[in-house]
């Protein structure tokens, strides 16, 4: 195999691994958030306005990490700069 | 496959290139300015108004609420900030309805922007509440050995602003244009429904953040202990059991 070959293989494998766990955890805690807000907007219903905020806050927070973790698997596959590197070297032979 | 419209490029002169992101820059900023300088050109306190006068009256005090709720006190003095930030993220995300347009946010270069805008102000907004010595004793708390934290906190949450809105604007065309490869029909239509309400989310996350650091630094330990107290100790009227 080829670098090309080997780079195409480790980018497309790593990009899923990425994505596929780096949104485990964050699910996890995103549905954790959800469910303790939801039991606090029962106990409480007065002070929605507030959980609600918070916890769209909170949300973004936890949901930044599977969104670096997209981000990444992304680059890997749309703007490879390993890849790249490697297609101007073959041009250039 | 594009990652963002900074991959469009309308027209090209030696080295300076017209792309996507600038175009679409420009015409959301034209549609607002130019929408807001028609829609107050004729404002009325009775009690016939126009819908847009409506409109721009709810966003308006919307905002104002959503400030103050997160204890800033003044928000006349902070919405010229915070309330563009929201409204340039929640329009350039409402107008993906427009087939063609690419959201500018869609893109890292604009999106750093908005979060070196946010880094730039916090200390600004600092400063000018509690003066420069206040303002840098604030990266001293609780210890001094909390300052190189502090620092960094400054730098990873601009970077995690800027990330955040970029992932989830890119995302959200990036699966759309996934989707129209592979069901072309209907399910598109559903996930720029869901691409809506994610930018309408992100753009209030956006500004609620901002809002959130520039009142961590405007905070002053006078007068905040004491309606905090207050509403603590007041008893919870509990009225939903049963």
């Amino acid at each position: 195999m080829d670098d090309t070959t080997m780079i195409a293989i480790a980018s497309i494998v790593t990009a899923g691994v990425t994505t596929g766990f780096g949104t485990m955890g964050p699910a996890l805690a995103e549905g954790k958030a959800v469910a303790t807000a939801l039991t606090s907007l029962a106990q409480q219903p007065d002070a929605s306005a507030t959980i609600t905020r918070t916890l769209f806050v909170g949300l973004a927070m936890i949901e930044s990490t599977a969104i670096y973790c997209f981000v990444v698997s992304m680059i890997l596959i749309f703007a490879n700069p390993f890849w790249n590197h490697f297609l101007t070297l073959t041009a250039a032979k | 496959m594009r990652l963002s419209p900074d991959e469009i490029i309308f027209w090209q002169h030696g080295f300076f290139k017209l792309n996507g992101t600038i175009v679409f820059t420009w015409g959301t900023m034209i549609l607002l300015a130019v929408g807001a300088k028609l829609i107050t050109r004729n404002l009325t306190t009775e009690h016939e108004r126009s819908r847009w006068q409506n409109l721009l009256e709810i966003t308006v005090t919307g905002m104002m609420t959503q400030i103050e709720e997160v204890g800033l006190k003044h928000s006349e003095k902070f919405i010229g900030f915070l309330g563009t930030l929201f409204l340039f993220v929640a329009t350039s995300a409402l107008l993906t309805v427009i087939p063609g347009y690419e959201p500018p946010t869609g893109s890292l270069s604009t999106t750093a922007a908005l979060a070196l805008s946010v880094l730039i102000a916090v200390p600004m907004f600092g400063i000018s509440n509690q003066g420069v010595g206040g303002y840098l004793k604030s990266y001293l708390k609780p210890t001094f050995i909390m300052l190189p934290f502090n620092i960094i906190s400054e730098v990873s949450r601009t970077l995690a602003l800027a990330v955040r809105l970029f992932g989830n604007m890119m995302s959200g065309a990036m699966i759309i244009a996934i989707l129209l490869t592979i069901t072309p029909f209907l399910f598109p239509i559903l996930m720029t429904l869901l691409g809506l309400l994610t930018g309408m989310v992100q753009a209030y996350i956006f500004s609620i953040l901002a809002a959130v650091y520039i009142a961590a630094a405007t905070s002053t330990r006078k007068e905040k202990p004491v309606p905090i107290s207050q509403k603590l100790e007041k008893p919870q009227p509990n009225t939903h059991h049963g």
